[in-house]
């Protein structure tokens, strides 16, 4: 229900703004992933570090989004879909920040594993990683297309997160009792999956968050939990 | 006044979503037409007032929403040419039927106007205006009345003292809550509130917005508004008009968060036009 302008031409721009805040930073917190996935996944700490470096800029345009949304509000009292769409950038801006946050705490992390000899979850760690970034690849499109359907999608596929999540925390598990010199490398590598887990979470928040930007009712379907690693017991073989 | 016979075709297309008071329906409105002259200003109009409940009558310059308020108490009946067609019914009884007695029906529908109107006589007096013209002379009964009056009004504390001086030297805050006083006095069913705070500052628009707040419930209130905000933070529900036509007419959280006309949305969202 937007096409049409407001009368004020200047609102229309600053909520244009605002949406293009949102885009960049989106893009940005999904580069941040995937690089700090390809840091691990390559060995690479050259790439890590940058990881590292660049988390600054998501912060700064957060910075953004929150100065232009306290203006809206004040200026124009925005109604309607327009308010859900000034509260919709807050709330998405504060998710992609932390996205960036986890992104880096990946990169850092790939640093230290980058120093240890290689461990085989190193490899399934990523390809978790990969699903998610797909997920926020099209949550930002469905965002971008305001399409609630789209949105709902990535809300479902968190479940194969969990999923994934609940068995690369068994296989790690079992590294570490096998030998314990990988208990360094694994329980870094639990922090990365766990890193990862949560950007899912955070991702289906971001859908429930588009679901009523553009229904304008919250999305009240309860969501499927796979992950079941916090009620997990795993006693070790006794010898 | 001549009623017109000429009959518009085609059923309305109202949308409706309307908070149902818990006290019933106080005005029935239905199938309301009117004309100026030639001119029809009021198409099929369909609408409930609920008993108890503030609603909001909004739509850009134009639309109807002030001749639709002033057709509840007939004071459009004054203006040369007008005719109508359809109903207004106060508790069953409709108020353009021949032998409806005018006077009495805009007792029981106080009205403010956008410009405060006090009369040139002491607040007292204004207040009890209503009473004098019943012919009311026991002095208790009047005093009563206006110390009622205008602690409804909220505007007790501040003319107390002063009940006998000149109305014309309050502030126009002032004046406007001495107007609401003066229709609340002679206990009216409904009041209708035409732009109250329109010439008034921030402070007595606030004013005036909490004592709408504390005034419904017992009186049923219909408020026409430019200011949205206003319509949204006042009201129960919100009738969105458009060219004389009731477009939307629903819940007044709903008119503003999701409202299911598009027309609705690009008005009150700043986007008409």
């Amino acid at each position: 229900m937007d096409s049409t302008r407001h009368t004020v031409r200047s609102y229309d721009d600053k909520l244009n703004q605002l949406n293009n805040f949102i885009s960049e930073m989106g893009g940005l917190a999904e580069a941040q992933l995937a690089a700090a996935l390809d840091a691990v996944g390559k060995r690479n700490s050259e790439l890590a570090a940058k990881v590292i470096v660049q988390d600054e800029a998501i912060d700064k345009i957060e910075a953004k989004v929150d100065e232009a949304a306290v203006e809206l509000l004040a200026l124009r009292q925005p109604m309607a879909d327009d308010l859900r769409q000034v509260l919709a950038s807050l709330k998405i801006a504060q998710i992609l920040e932390r996205v960036g946050d986890y992104a880096a705490n990946v990169a850092k992390r790939a640093t230290v594993l980058n120093q240890l000899p290689q461990v085989e979850p190193a490899r399934s760690v990523p390809r978790m990683g990969r699903l998610v970034e797909q997920m926020i690849h099209e949550v930002l499109d469905a965002y971008a297309k305001r399409d609630a359907d789209a949105a709902l999608r990535v809300w479902h596929r968190d479940e194969g997160v969990d999923s994934l999540y609940d068995s690369v925390f068994r296989e790690l598990l079992t590294y570490m009792m096998e030998d314990p010199r990988n208990i360094t490398a694994c329980t870094h590598l639990l922090f990365v999956a766990k890193n990862i887990e949560r950007i899912g979470d955070y991702t289906t928040n971001v859908a429930e968050i588009i679901y009523f930007l553009v229904k304008g009712v919250p999305l009240t379907e309860a969501r499927p939990k796979a992950d079941t690693t916090s009620f997990t017991v795993f006693n070790p073989p006794a010898s | 006044m001549a009623v017109a016979e000429k009959i518009a075709p085609g059923a309305s297309s109202t949308v409706y979503h309307v908070k149902k008071g818990e006290q019933g329906t106080v005005l029935d409105i239905d199938d309301f037409n009117l004309w100026y002259g030639t001119s029809q200003a009021l198409f099929d109009v369909s609408m409930t007032i609920e008993r108890g409940l503030v609603t909001a009558l909004i739509g850009p310059s134009g639309c109807g929403k002030s001749t639709l308020l002033r057709s509840l108490n007939r004071m459009n009946d004054l203006i040369d040419g007008l005719s109508i067609k359809g109903s207004v019914l106060l508790e069953g009884a409709d108020i353009y039927d021949k032998r409806a007695d005018v006077i009495a029906l805009r007792k029981r529908m106080g009205m403010v106007f956008q410009k405060p109107n006090p009369f040139p006589m002491s607040i007292f007096e204004n207040v009890v205006y209503p009473l004098r013209v019943d012919g009311v002379r026991d002095r208790r009964r009047l005093e009563e009345t206006a110390e009622q009056a205008l602690r409804g009004a909220a505007f007790w504390d501040e003319a107390k003292d002063r009940l006998q001086e000149n109305a014309l030297g309050l502030s126009g805050g002032q004046q406007q809550r001495l107007c609401i006083a003066r229709a609340i006095a002679g206990d009216p069913e409904v009041l209708l509130m035409d732009e109250p705070c329109s010439a008034l500052d921030p402070i007595a628009t606030a004013k005036i917005e909490e004592l709408i707040d504390e005034l419904r419930g017992h009186y049923s209130i219909a408020i026409v508004t430019h200011n949205m905000q206003q319509a949204a933070r006042v009201s129960q529900n919100t009738a969105f008009m458009y060219l004389g036509r009731l477009i939307e007419y629903g819940e007044t959280r709903a008119m503003f968060t999701v409202p299911k006309v598009r027309q609705t949305h690009d008005y009150v969202t700043g986007r008409f036009g």
